[in-house]
C-alpha cells in the first residue's frame, strides 16, 4: 500500500489533467496522473508531423475500412487518414446513443488537448450570471471576479495570442501578440464595424504562441497543429503542463489505467484513492491519495463518479442531488453563411495561420431581445479558392490546369456556434447490459437541442447572411447542416457546479458536495455552457481548484 | 481557418462533395453496416485492384485531363496508381463497379466518336473525347439525385485533380509547396501568372 501512495491523484491527461498535475506537482505535492490510454511522447510520436501531403496514401482522406472501424468519428472531419492514431478505438469503448450523440474522444496521454481547436476565450459576467436572470437551472456559484485572475495565470501560461478588443462580453485578457487578418478580413470587419452597433468581427484568440515561449518554438504557420507540433507551438498537455510537471520530480505518470471507481471512505466521509483496471494485462490495483483530481472529460468523468460509492449512493459518488450525468450540453454549430468576396485580385496571404476570425456574441446583449435566449458567436475567415474549386466554363485540357494553379476569388464564411441550454433530462446514465473491451459498463447518452436551440439556428444563418451582405460580399448563401448532440466536440455538465448540495454536485471550488477531498475540473462541471469555446475556462477553474485543495490540505480540511 | 473548415474545404471538389471521401454531411447519409462489411472484404481480396496496363491506361486520360503545359502533366504525378488507390480503398463497392464499368465504356465511347481506341486515339482526339464526356457528366451531375450513382467521368476527372495537385509534382511545380513558412502575411502582393500555394 505504501508504494502505491501519494499526495495526489490526476484522473486523465487531458488539458484540464495536465495542467492540475503540473499545478499540483509544482506545490510539491507526490502526484500520480493516471491515463487510461497509451502515452503519447512529445515530437516523437507525431508520425504525420512532417510528412507532405503526398507521403499520405490516400491524401488525408477516409478509407471504407477507417469508416467500418470508426462509426462515430467518420460522422465529421474528424476521421481522417492523418492522424487517426489520436482517437479512441470505437470497437473497444462503445456506448449507446438513445439520441443521435456524436461523441468524439481521445483515449492516450494529452486526451484531446493534442488534437483541439486551440480557440480561446474569457466568459464574462453575462454568461456566469444568464442562468441566475433567465431562472433556468441553476445559478453559477462564482462569477468573472472569482475566475479572472485565473484566466490570467493559465493565459500567461498557455500561451493565448489575441488582440484586446475592450469588448465586455468577451474579456481581454494577458495575450502574446495577435495574429493578422488577411486584407478581406480587415475590410469585412470594419464594414460590421460601420453597419452595426454591437457586432465585432475580432482576429481569434488561440493557444498558439507567436513569440517563443518556456523552451516552445513560436508558431510556424504550417496550420497542421492536429498532427502535433513538433515546434510545441500549440497548447497541449506534452508541449506545455507534462514537461513542466515532470521537471519538478514529483509526478509518477501511469498510461493504461482505466480508473474504474474512486474508493470512498464512509467514516471520514472523505475519498481515499482510486481503483485502476491495467488496460494491458487486466489487473486491478489500488492507489491512495489524500486529494482527487477528475478530470477524465465530461462523460467518462461522470461515468467514474456513477461506479464510485455505490454501497452509499446506489447511483454514485455525487448523486445526492439527482443532478449527476444530467443537464447536458455542448455547443450547436454547423449553420452560418459564406459568399464570395469581389476584387482583392491581386492580393493573397503569405503563410497558414492556425486561426480565424471571431464574432464574439451579441444576441440578446445590450438591449437585443429575439424569441429565443442566450446567443452564438461566429468563427470564420476569408482565403482565396485554392484547385478544388468548379472553374464552370472549363472543360479538361491545360487551360483548366493553368487555370487552377493560380488562386481562385476570395471567399468568405461565418459558422456560428450556439449555447446549448442545460436540461435536466439531457442526460448520461449506465446502461448495465452493454460492456466495452474490459466488462465496464458503458454509457448510454440521451440529450438532444430543443427549442431554444432551433430558433437560435435561423439566426445563426440570416445573421451571417445579413454581415457578410453588408460588407460587401456577393452570392452569400446560407447554410444549416443539421447538428446532433456532442459534433462540438464541446460536451460539458452531468456534475454541476452550484451554491446547494440539494440541486448541484460540485461547489464553487469544484469538490464534490459529498467528498471534499475530490475535485472536477473538467467540462462536467460547468453550469451552462455560454457560447466560447470552453478549454480555456476548464484550465482557470483547474488552477483556481488546485490552489484551493493545496490550501485546505495545509488547513487539514479535505 | 478553424480546424473544422480546414478539412471540410479539402472534401468539396469541382463545386460538390468528393466521390467515395463521404468526408461532408456524412452524419445524415451514413452507409448501412452491411455495406460496410462488404467494403472490408473486397479490400482483403490480395489481387491488385487494376493491372499495370489499366494503370497506364489511366494516366493517359490523366494527362489529357491536365495535360504537360508550362509544367508536368498528370502522367508525371503518376495520377493512374493513385486512382487505383483511392477506388480500391475509399469507393463504396457500388462505386467501384461504376469506376470499373466507365473504363469499359470510355473505350466504347471514343470507338464510337473517333473509329479506334483511346489509346490509339490522337491526342486532339482524347481531348475531343473527354471533353464531350466532361459535358456529359456535368449535365448528369447537375440533375442526380444524391442517392442516384456517380458519373464515371467524373471520378475520372475528379482524382486526376486530386491525385496531381496532391501529388509531390503537382504540389512543387503546378503549386508553390511551403512545408514551413514561418511566419504568416495576411496581405502580400498577387500578379496574375503566380502560383497558388500547395496547401491552405
Amino acid at each position: 500500500m505504501e508504494k502505491n501512495t501519494y499526495d495526489a491523484i490526476v484522473i486523465g491527461s487531458g488539458i484540464s489533467g495536465g495542467l492540475a498535475a503540473k499545478e499540483l506537482t509544482e506545490k510539491g505535492l507526490k502526484t500520480i496522473l493516471l491515463e487510461r490510454g497509451r502515452n503519447v511522447e512529445h515530437i516523437k510520436d507525431y508520425v504525420n508531423a512532417n510528412k507532405a501531403p503526398w507521403e499520405l496514401p490516400h491524401r488525408g482522406g477516409k478509407t471504407q475500412q477507417m469508416m467500418a472501424d470508426h462509426p462515430v468519428l467518420k460522422r465529421d472531419y474528424t476521421l481522417n487518414e492523418s492522424n487517426l492514431e489520436f482517437w479512441v478505438d470505437e470497437r473497444e469503448s462503445p456506448y449507446v446513443e438513445v439520441k443521435p450523440f456524436d461523441w468524439f474522444r481521445g483515449y492516450q496521454v494529452g486526451g484531446r488537448s493534442l488534437m483541439w481547436g486551440r480557440q480561446s476565450y474569457r466568459w464574462s459576467d453575462y454568461d456566469f450570471e444568464a442562468n441566475a436572470k433567465d431562472g433556468v437551472a441553476v445559478d453559477w456559484p462564482i462569477r468573472y471576479k472569482d475566475l479572472a485572475p485565473w484566466y490570467s495565470y493559465v493565459e500567461k501560461f498557455a500561451g493565448i495570442s489575441g488582440n484586446r478588443d475592450g469588448l465586455p462580453q468577451l474579456p481581454d485578457g494577458d495575450f502574446m501578440p495577435p495574429m493578422e487578418m488577411n486584407c478581406v478580413e480587415k475590410d469585412v470587419a470594419a464594414r460590421i464595424k460601420k453597419n452595426f452597433k454591437n457586432r465585432h468581427m475580432v482576429i481569434g484568440r488561440t493557444a498558439n504562441i507567436t513569440v517563443a515561449h518556456n523552451n516552445r518554438t513560436n508558431c510556424q504557420y504550417r496550420n497542421k497543429c492536429w498532427l502535433g507540433c513538433p515546434f510545441g507551438a500549440y497548447y497541449s498537455t506534452q508541449a506545455a503542463s507534462l514537461p513542466a510537471a515532470v521537471a519538478t520530480g514529483n509526478l509518477t505518470l501511469r498510461p493504461f489505467s482505466i480508473v474504474t471507481k474512486i474508493l470512498y471512505d464512509k467514516d471520514t466521509k472523505r475519498a481515499k484513492g482510486v481503483e485502476v483496471l491495467d488496460a494491458e494485462t487486466n489487473q486491478t490495483y489500488e492507489y491512495f491519495a489524500k486529494i482527487v483530481f477528475l478530470n477524465a472529460s465530461t462523460l467518462n468523468s461522470a461515468w467514474v463518479l456513477m461506479n464510485s460509492a455505490t454501497d452509499v449512493w446506489p447511483e454514485g459518488l455525487g448523486s445526492s442531488s439527482g443532478e449527476l450525468g444530467h443537464n447536458l450540453m455542448d455547443h450547436h454549430f454547423r449553420a452560418g453563411a459564406h459568399g464570395e468576396m469581389p476584387g482583392y485580385e491581386d492580393k493573397y496571404v503569405y503563410g497558414r495561420r492556425a486561426n480565424g476570425i471571431y464574432v464574439p456574441r451579441f444576441r440578446n446583449l445590450f438591449g437585443d431581445k429575439r424569441d429565443y435566449i442566450r446567443g452564438f458567436g461566429y468563427q470564420g475567415g476569408a482565403g482565396r479558392e485554392g484547385w478544388s474549386r468548379e472553374i464552370a466554363e472549363m472543360s479538361i485540357g491545360g487551360e483548366l490546369k493553368d487555370a487552377l494553379s493560380e488562386p481562385g476569388n476570395w471567399t468568405m464564411g461565418l459558422g456560428a456556434f450556439g449555447e446549448t441550454l442545460p436540461y435536466h433530462d439531457n442526460r448520461a446514465f449506465l446502461d448495465k447490459t452493454k460492456k466495452d473491451k474490459w466488462g465496464l459498463t458503458v454509457l448510454a447518452l440521451d440529450a438532444s437541442i430543443r427549442d431554444n436551440e432551433q430558433k437560435m439556428r435561423i439566426d445563426m444563418m440570416q445573421d451571417a447572411q445579413e454581415m457578410l451582405e453588408k460588407a460587401g460580399l456577393k452570392n452569400v448563401k446560407t447554410y444549416n447542416n443539421g447538428y446532433a448532440m456532442g459534433g462540438g466536440i464541446h460536451e460539458m455538465g452531468t456534475a454541476r457546479m452550484g451554491r446547494d448540495p440539494k440541486t448541484s454536485v460540485l461547489n464553487a471550488h469544484n469538490q464534490v458536495w459529498d467528498a471534499p477531498n475530490v475535485y472536477v475540473t473538467d467540462g462536467a462541471c460547468m453550469t451552462s455552457s455560454a457560447c466560447q469555446n470552453p478549454s480555456l475556462t476548464y484550465m482557470a477553474l483547474t488552477a483556481r481548484a488546485v490552489d484551493h485543495a493545496v490550501s485546505e490540505l495545509k488547513k487539514q480540511n479535505v | 481557418m478553424n480546424r473544422r473548415d480546414a478539412l471540410t474545404r479539402v472534401a468539396l471538389i469541382m463545386g460538390g462533395t468528393l466521390i467515395g471521401g463521404d468526408y461532408f454531411l456524412s452524419s445524415c447519409s451514413s452507409p448501412s453496416e452491411e455495406k460496410e462489411k462488404k467494403a472490408t472484404t473486397a479490400a482483403k481480396k490480395e489481387k491488385p485492384f487494376l493491372s499495370q496496363d489499366q494503370v497506364a491506361y489511366l494516366n493517359e486520360v490523366g494527362e489529357t485531363i491536365l495535360p504537360t503545359t508550362k509544367t508536368p502533366g498528370a502522367k508525371a504525378a503518376d495520377v493512374g496508381s493513385f486512382m487505383a488507390v483511392m477506388v480500391k480503398d475509399c469507393y463504396k463497392p457500388e462505386d467501384q463497379q461504376i469506376f470499373l464499368q466507365g473504363l469499359t465504356k470510355l473505350e466504347q465511347a471514343s470507338q464510337q466518336k473517333n473509329g479506334k481506341g483511346f489509346l490509339a486515339s490522337t491526342p486532339e482526339q482524347r481531348t475531343a473525347l473527354l471533353t464531350a464526356l466532361d459535358a456529359e457528366q456535368k449535365q448528369y451531375s447537375k440533375t442526380k439525385t444524391l442517392e442516384a450513382p456517380n458519373h464515371y467521368f467524373r471520378m475520372l476527372k475528379e482524382l486526376t485533380l486530386l491525385g496531381y495537385f496532391t501529388s509531390e509534382v503537382g504540389s512543387t511545380k503546378a503549386l508553390r509547396y511551403l512545408p514551413v513558412p514561418g511566419k504568416y502575411d495576411g496581405c502580400v502582393p498577387y500578379k496574375k501568372g503566380d502560383r497558388a500555394w500547395a496547401t491552405t
